[in-house]
C-alpha cells in the first residue's frame, strides 16, 4: 500500500516538474517574443554644430546614454578612467563622475544624477534624465530635453511652423517653417505623415490644429523615439510639395498639384534634387533635398568591420570620423549629410540609393584599418561590363563611369592637402562598393594609424588632424565638383 | 522492543529525494564537463584538426612562371619567379599557379598571410575569356578585412592568372560555388573583374607610397 502511495506521489511529482517547466518555457518565449517586438530607443540631439542621433540603453529599468558620444560631435572632448572615478574633458571644462554614485562634479561644482553613473566598457554612461541638469554647466549654454520622446536641444536651435488652409483653396494646406526642412512623407488612406528626423521641429501652441476646411479638418503634431511626426487628415488623396528652400510644404489635392505644374505655377523644388510630389499610392517615399557631401561611415550594425583591437571596432571608428568630417565640411560652408549616423544596418545598395537620391557633388565613404600608415584613397575600379546601347538608363554596377574624372581629381585634390599636413598618403583604384555604384564624385578614404598604435584611430587629436585635412581638399575642389551634374 | 517507522502519506520518501539529487547532480555534472570539453575544443587551433585530403601533386615538366606577390608590409604586389609543375590543360595549368601562390601565403614567413586551411576548391575557364574561381570557406571565413589587405589576395590572384595564362578578360570569385557579396566586409566579389583594370591596378600597387 505504501509502495503503491510512493510510486503515485513520484508521478505527481514528475507531472508537477513537466508542468512547472512547460510555464516556464512559455514565459522565457514570451519574454523572447517581446523583447523582440520593442524597438531600439533612440536620443536625437540637435545642435548648430550637427543633428545626430544615438542610441540608448536600459539598465536598472532606467535610460541611459553615452556621455562622451554624445559630447563628441559638439567640441573636443577626451575622457580618462581613473577608478573610482571618471574624467571628462570637454573644450576646457573638468567633470568628475563617480563610478557607481550619482554624485558627479562639473568645474568644480557638486551635481547630482538622477540615478546612478555607470562604467562599462570604460564607456561613461549617464542617466537620460539628468542630461538637462549636467549639460547646461558642461556646454556652458542652455539646453531643453524632451525626456519622453529623446530629443535633446542644444542652443536656440528649434525650428517653428505655422499650418494654415490657402483662403482662396481650403483643400491646400501649407507649411511655414522657420528653416529647411526634409521630411519622410508616407500616406495611407485618410492620412498624410510628415516625420522629422533629422530637424528640430518643435510642437507648435497646440499639439492638435483645426482647419476650416472639409477635404483637411485638422492636424496633429506628436513626438516619439527621437522624431517629430505631423499627422494630417483628410479626405481627399493629398500630394506634398516642397518650395521657398525647402521652408514650406504645400498639401493639395492630386489634380490641383499637376494642373500648378503643368502651368508653370509656383512651385519650385530645391536645384539638382530629385522630383519631391509624391502621389499619395506611394507610402514612405522620402522626399529628398539637396547636400553638396554625403559622407558615408561604412559597416555599421552586425558588420562590425575590422576588429582594430579587442575593444576597438572599425563601424565605431568610421562614425565618429564622419561626425568629425561632416563638422569640418559644413564649418567650410558644405552642407553635408551622414548616411549613418547611428550605429545601424545599411547595406551596400542602400548607400548608393541613398546617395543617388541626394544629387550631391561628392560621396565620401569612410573605412578604418589596422595594417599601414596614414591615409589610403581609394576611387571606383570598375568591374568588366559589354557596352551597349542601354538607352536613357544607366547600368548599376557601372553608375561612377562617367564620374570617374572628377572623383580622381577629387582624391588629388584631398591627397595634396594630407600630404601638406604630413599625413602619409596614397590613391589607389579599389574594387570596393558602393563607389561602382555612386553617379557622382566619390572616393573612399581608409584611415590607418601614423604610427604602430592603433588606438590613435580613437584619438581626438587625430581625427581632427586627418578629417581637416579631407574636407580642406574637398573644399578646394569645391568649384569644379559643384559643376557635377 | 522495535519502534515502527511510518511515512505520512503527503511526504516523499527519502530514498527518492536523494535519488533525484544524485541523478540531478550527475546531469549538471555531465552537462559541465562537456561544456568544459566543448569550450577545449574550440580552442584547438583548426590547422591541427585540419584532416582534410591534400591535393595530389602534379606530375609534368616545371615551367617557369610569375607569381603576383602581396607584402602587406609596404602594401605593394610584386612580380617574383618560380619554377612549378604545369599540366598541359588550361584549367589544371591555372588551378597549379594558384596553389602554388596559396602555399607561399601559408608559408611561416608569408608577407600576406592567408587563413589556415585556405584553398581553392576548382578554377573553371568558360570561353570566351571568363575564368571563375571558386575558394574554400576557410579562405574568405578567415581571411583579415580591410580595403587593401583584401585587394591584395585578389589583384595576386588575378594578376597571375592573366600573366600566366593568354586569353582571360574577366574573372569572377567564388567561395564554395556560391557568389559572395565581399570577400571579407570591403573587396566587392558580386561582379565579374576587369582583367585590364586590375593590370592597371598592379601598376598602382606596384609602386610603394
Amino acid at each position: 500500500m505504501n509502495a503503491r502511495s510512493a510510486t503515485d506521489k513520484t508521478q505527481t511529482l514528475w507531472v508537477l516538474c513537466g508542468k512547472w517547466f512547460a510555464v516556464g518555457l512559455l514565459l522565457l518565449l514570451a519574454v523572447l517574443l517581446l523583447s523582440a517586438a520593442v524597438p531600439e530607443k533612440h536620443l536625437s540631439i540637435y545642435s548648430t554644430a550637427a543633428n545626430y542621433s544615438l542610441p540608448i540603453v536600459d539598465r536598472d529599468s532606467k535610460d541611459y546614454i553615452g556621455l562622451l558620444e554624445l559630447l563628441e560631435p559638439l567640441g573636443t572632448v577626451s575622457a580618462k578612467s581613473d577608478l573610482p572615478r571618471w574624467r571628462l574633458h570637454y573644450n576646457n571644462v573638468l567633470s568628475e563622475f563617480a563610478v557607481g554614485s550619482p554624485r558627479a562634479r562639473i568645474q568644480g561644482r557638486d551635481a547630482v544624477l538622477s540615478a546612478r553613473f555607470l562604467l562599462e566598457n570604460g564607456r561613461g554612461l549617464v542617466p537620460v534624465a539628468s542630461l538637462a541638469s549636467i549639460l547646461p554647466r558642461i556646454l556652458g549654454g542652455p539646453v531643453t530635453l524632451h525626456e519622453e520622446s529623446g530629443r535633446l536641444f542644444v542652443g536656440s536651435i528649434a525650428t517653428h511652423f505655422t499650418a494654415s488652409v490657402s483662403p482662396d483653396d481650403p483643400s491646400r494646406l501649407v507649411f511655414h517653417f522657420t528653416s529647411p526642412v526634409n521630411p519622410t512623407v508616407a500616406t495611407e488612406p485618410g492620412k498624410v505623415y510628415l516625420t522629422f528626423n533629422r530637424e528640430p521641429v518643435t510642437s507648435p501652441a497646440s499639439p492638435t490644429l483645426t482647419f476650416a476646411s472639409k477635404a483637411i479638418p485638422s492636424a496633429t503634431y506628436s513626438e516619439n523615439n527621437g522624431a517629430a511626426k505631423i499627422t494630417v487628415n483628410s479626405t481627399i488623396p493629398l500630394l506634398a510639395s516642397f518650395s521657398n528652400d525647402s521652408q514650406t510644404i504645400v498639401l493639395a489635392p492630386a489634380k490641383s498639384q499637376f494642373a500648378s505644374t503643368a502651368a508653370g505655377a509656383s512651385t519650385t523644388l530645391p536645384p539638382a534634387s530629385p522630383p519631391a510630389q509624391l502621389p499619395a499610392a506611394n507610402p514612405s517615399l522620402p522626399v529628398t533635398r539637396h547636400y553638396f557631401a554625403i559622407v558615408d561611415a561604412s559597416h555599421g550594425g552586425n558588420d562590425r568591420g575590422e576588429a582594430l583591437s579587442s575593444t576597438l571596432a572599425e563601424k565605431d571608428v568610421t562614425l565618429a570620423f564622419a561626425r568629425r568630417l561632416r563638422q569640418e565640411l559644413e564649418s567650410r560652408g558644405l552642407s553635408t549629410l551622414v548616411l549613418r549616423d547611428s550605429d545601424a544596418d545599411l547595406s551596400l545598395d542602400d548607400r548608393a540609393s541613398s546617395a543617388n537620391a541626394v544629387h550631391a557633388a561628392v560621396y565620401i565613404a569612410l573605412h578604418a584599418a589596422s595594417s599601414g600608415h596614414g591615409v589610403r584613397l581609394y576611387t571606383a575600379l570598375l568591374p568588366y561590363s559589354i557596352d551597349y546601347d542601354s538607352g536613357p538608363f544607366r547600368s548599376w554596377t557601372t553608375a561612377q563611369q562617367s564620374s570617374i574624372p572628377l572623383s580622381k581629381a577629387t582624391s588629388a585634390s584631398v591627397a595634396t592637402e594630407l600630404k601638406k599636413d604630413e599625413i602619409n598618403v596614397r590613391s589607389l583604384t579599389a574594387p570596393l562598393r558602393p563607389l561602382n555604384n555612386v553617379d557622382t564624385a566619390a572616393i573612399a578614404v581608409e584611415v590607418a594609424p601614423s604610427a604602430a598604435d592603433i588606438l590613435q584611430l580613437a584619438s581626438p587629436v587625430y581625427q581632427q588632424l586627418v578629417t581637416s585635412a579631407v574636407a580642406n581638399g574637398i573644399s578646394a575642389i569645391r568649384s569644379q565638383l559643384g559643376a557635377a551634374p | 522492543m522495535r519502534a515502527r517507522i511510518t511515512i505520512p502519506p503527503n511526504m516523499i520518501p527519502r530514498y527518492l529525494v536523494i535519488a533525484v539529487f544524485v541523478l540531478l547532480t550527475a546531469a549538471l555534472g555531465m552537462s559541465f564537463y562537456a561544456w568544459h570539453m566543448r569550450g577545449r575544443a574550440a580552442a584547438v587551433p583548426v590547422a591541427a584538426t585540419d584532416t582534410r585530403p591534400v591535393v595530389a601533386p602534379v606530375a609534368g615538366p616545371t615551367e617557369q612562371v610569375t607569381l603576383y606577390v602581396a607584402y602587406d608590409d609596404v602594401g605593394v604586389l610584386r612580380p617574383q619567379s618560380a619554377r612549378i609543375p604545369m599540366p598541359s590543360v588550361r584549367q589544371q595549368r591555372a588551378e597549379e599557379l594558384l596553389r602554388s601562390l596559396i602555399a607561399l601565403y601559408l608559408d611561416k614567413a608569408s608577407p600576406h598571410p592567408l587563413p589556415p586551411g585556405a584553398d581553392i576548391r576548382g578554377i573553371y575557364m568558360v570561353d570566351p575569356g571568363l575564368a571563375v574561381v571558386d575558394v574554400n570557406a576557410a579562405f574568405a571565413d578567415g581571411h583579415r578585412s580591410g580595403v587593401l589587405a583584401e585587394e591584395l589576395t585578389v589583384a595576386s590572384f588575378i594578376q597571375t592568372l592573366a600573366a600566366n595564362i593568354p586569353g582571360i578578360l574577366r574573372m569572377k570569385i567564388l567561395v564554395e560555388g556560391k557568389e559572395r557579396e565581399t570577400l571579407a566586409g570591403h573587396a566587392d566579389l558580386s561582379n565579374f573583374f576587369d582583367v585590364s583594370a586590375v593590370n592597371q591596378l598592379t601598376s598602382q600597387l606596384q609602386a610603394t607610397q
